[in-house]
């Protein structure tokens, strides 16, 4: 199965992450608690040249950023890179001088050509000073047309697979609600747009194929779970859930199903309906008038995990997903307010991210799966609604440090943070898988 | 109808008239045959006069007392109204209800007696903390909370609907507890009968 080697390989560059080593960091935010040291040292140099052919400039500025943005690289640019550059391409192929390129720090050359049949790339080892791997991808669309980037976009994944082992996430797309849409961003902050009707939204979540997105939606008598095909456009209710409150759908990772909260006069529980089924739900949780919401599968499918009052206050719990095997994840008090809430189980199924009340504000936080071990990973303004990128290592999260409302990206493991949104008021952000036929 | 109004001031100012230009001559002349039926008329005026005025008043009275009879339905109208949407309040991540809250809703219940024909509809809402999505369960309990309370006490459940809200329509726009105390509530919404609603005494 890809996922497993997926698994393993993410999980061998952790332990490499691991290792002690003097703490330096320069680009971590301000604010973010950082778990692990942010090391541009231990990354390998990488040194994308200019790209030759239409739009050369674009695709090699896209690469540069999505590497940059994937935490696994250093991606080498400056003065130095631009006249050393020079000298060594322009259209003659002169044979690239691997020496020169050690000492500007590279342990890696991207060499890019555009042409009519699309990309083609060229990896240079620059310590074994030969090519070693090489690969043609094809574009669509109008340059910076969405598909163009997004198939760019792909580029940069393939070639960070190749260096480092583990596959970007450039080629993603983040849903959020902001006023009264739902709206999708590409995973480097272009292409914002809606993709709802204007109304009362809420909790947006995507299809493991991404062709499909689910939300809740205010109507007279209740909220809605809307589910919304990008391809065609088309829009229809999942009929399993007539009036009342029906909200947080999640897709089954097998993207058959839907997890959502379903509210009446008893209290809210979850329920899981078949996307093509008859509209009959099987029920997994029993909250004996509690509230019961936000669930989120396990990768294999089997469990959920979900907000829960039903010990008097909100806090995350496990289940299977029949409603067996009950277990509170969240037990401890970890600040001095008791309130967790809005788990999202981490694709290579380790950590539980979730937001924690800490001195009456929250932050996002993991839980280890394996030993209980919690993390908190922000703390300056209000953070919360944290959905993880298909690497498992990146999050989405709401943040006010800002002031407003804005989503941000943070590397689990670096601490490092950039804000994904600019116009004001972005919430509940949910990352999705990767977008392979998606345009 | 009017223009018999208009012509008996006329006729009575004519007759006014006469008796008196009578009375001023000096020379006294034999006692006219027509001064006791001119008294007679006289009267007869001033009684009619009477009559006339004392229905009017009776009128206005009439319209008056229509009038504080329909100010007093239309204020016991409002009263009601306005105590069946009373907003109740809740505490931080409650949904339990305080005295002052069922003070309020057990204010509703004998005008929900007494107009059968109305229907409401609770909307729980929450303050602008806790979770976005755990909100919208809290302001959906707050709303049953209110029904349950109501149709414990005899209201039909069939009469009284609920929605949550959650967050996303707070009455106060601020960031302190003043803001937030305001916009932990129930709202309660008349969706039928509410023209016809009388006050209870």
């Amino acid at each position: 199965m890809p996922r497993s080697a997926l698994v393993v390989c993410a999980l061998a560059l952790l332990t490499l992450a691991a290792r002690p080593a003097p703490a330096q960091d320069t680009t971590t935010q301000r604010g973010v608690r950082i778990g692990l040291t942010y090391q541009p040292g231990t990354k390998p140099g990488v040194v994308v040249l200019p790209v030759t052919g239409p739009d050369g400039d674009s695709v090699r500025a896209i690469l540069q950023r999505d590497l940059d943005y994937g935490d696994r690289i250093e991606v080498i640019t400056g003065d130095a890179i631009t006249s050393t550059a020079s000298t060594q391409t322009g259209g003659g192929g002169s044979a690239i001088n691997y020496g020169v390129w050690k000492s500007l720090g590279a342990a890696a050359l991207v060499e890019a050509a555009v042409g009519p049949l699309g990309v083609h790339v060229v990896i240079h080892d620059v310590t074994a000073k030969r090519a070693v791997r090489t690969g043609d991808f094809s574009l669509s669309g109008a340059p910076q047309s969405p598909e163009w980037r997004m198939a760019v976009h792909g580029i940069s994944d393939e070639i960070e697979r190749w260096i480092t082992g583990v596959r970007g996430i450039a080629r993603t797309r983040i849903l959020y609600v902001r006023g009264n849409r739902v709206y999708v961003i590409d995973s480097d902050g272009y292409g914002e747009r809606a993709v709802s009707d204007a109304g009362t939204v809420l909790a947006p979540a995507w299809s493991p194929d991404g062709r499909y997105i689910a939300y809740s939606r205010l109507e007279r008598r209740g909220w809605d779970i809307i589910v919304h095909d990008l391809v065609t456009g088309s829009s229809r209710t999942l009929a399993a859930t007539p009036g009342g409150l029906n909200t947080t759908p999640a897709f089954s990772p097998d993207g058959k199903s839907i997890a959502y909260a379903h509210g009446d006069e008893n209290g809210t529980d979850i329920y899981i309906a078949s996307l093509a089924g008859n509209g009959r739900a099987q029920r997994v949780t029993v909250g004996r008038g509690t509230d019961n919401i936000s669930p989120s599968f396990s990768p294999d499918g089997g469990r959920v995990a979900f907000t829960s009052g039903r010990s008097g206050h909100p806090e995350v719990y496990t289940a299977d997903v029949d409603g067996s095997n009950v277990e509170l994840l969240t037990p401890f008090n970890f600040g001095d307010q008791y309130y967790r809430s809005n788990p999202d189980w981490s694709p290579d199924g380790r950590l539980i991210a979730f937001q924690s009340l800490l001195n009456g504000q929250f932050q996002v936080m993991t839980i280890s799966l394996r030993d209980r071990t919690v993390k908190q990973l922000t703390s300056e303004g209000v953070n919360e609604d944290p959905s993880w990128a298909p690497d498992a290592r990146h999050l989405v999260f709401t943040s006010s440090r800002t002031g407003v409302k804005q989503l941000f990206v943070l590397d689990t493991e670096s601490g490092r943070a950039r804000q994904l949104t600019h116009a004001a008021g972005a919430r509940l952000g949910a990352w999705s898988h990767w977008l392979d036929h998606v345009q | 109808m009017i223009g018999k109004t208009r012509v008996v001031p006329a006729a009575l100012l004519a007759v006014a008239a006469a008796a008196a230009c009578s009375k001023k001559q000096p020379p006294a002349p034999p006692p006219a045959p027509v001064q006791a039926p001119n008294q007679d008329s006289i009267n007869a005026a001033r009684a009619r006069e009477d009559s006339i005025a004392r229905a009017e008043q009776a009128r206005r009275d009439s319209i008056a007392r229509a009038q504080a009879e329909a100010d007093r339905l239309r204020a016991a109208h409002d009263a009601a109204v306005n105590t069946l949407t009373q907003v109740i309040h809740f505490d931080f991540d409650s949904d339990a209800l305080t005295d002052e809250a069922k003070a309020a809703l057990d204010a509703k219940i004998p005008i929900l007696n007494a107009n059968p024909g109305v229907q409401i509809r609770i909307a729980g809402n929450t303050d602008e903390r806790g979770s976005d999505e755990y909100n919208q369960a809290l302001g959906q309990r707050r709303a049953a909370a209110a029904k349950r309370y109501l149709t414990q006490h005899g209201i039909a459940d069939n009469r009284i609907e609920i929605i949550s809200y959650g967050e996303e329509r707070p009455v106060a726009q601020g960031h302190d507890e003043s803001a937030w105390s305001q916009n932990r509530r129930d709202e309660f919404e008349i969706t039928a009968g509410a023209d016809d609603i009388k006050g209870v005494q």
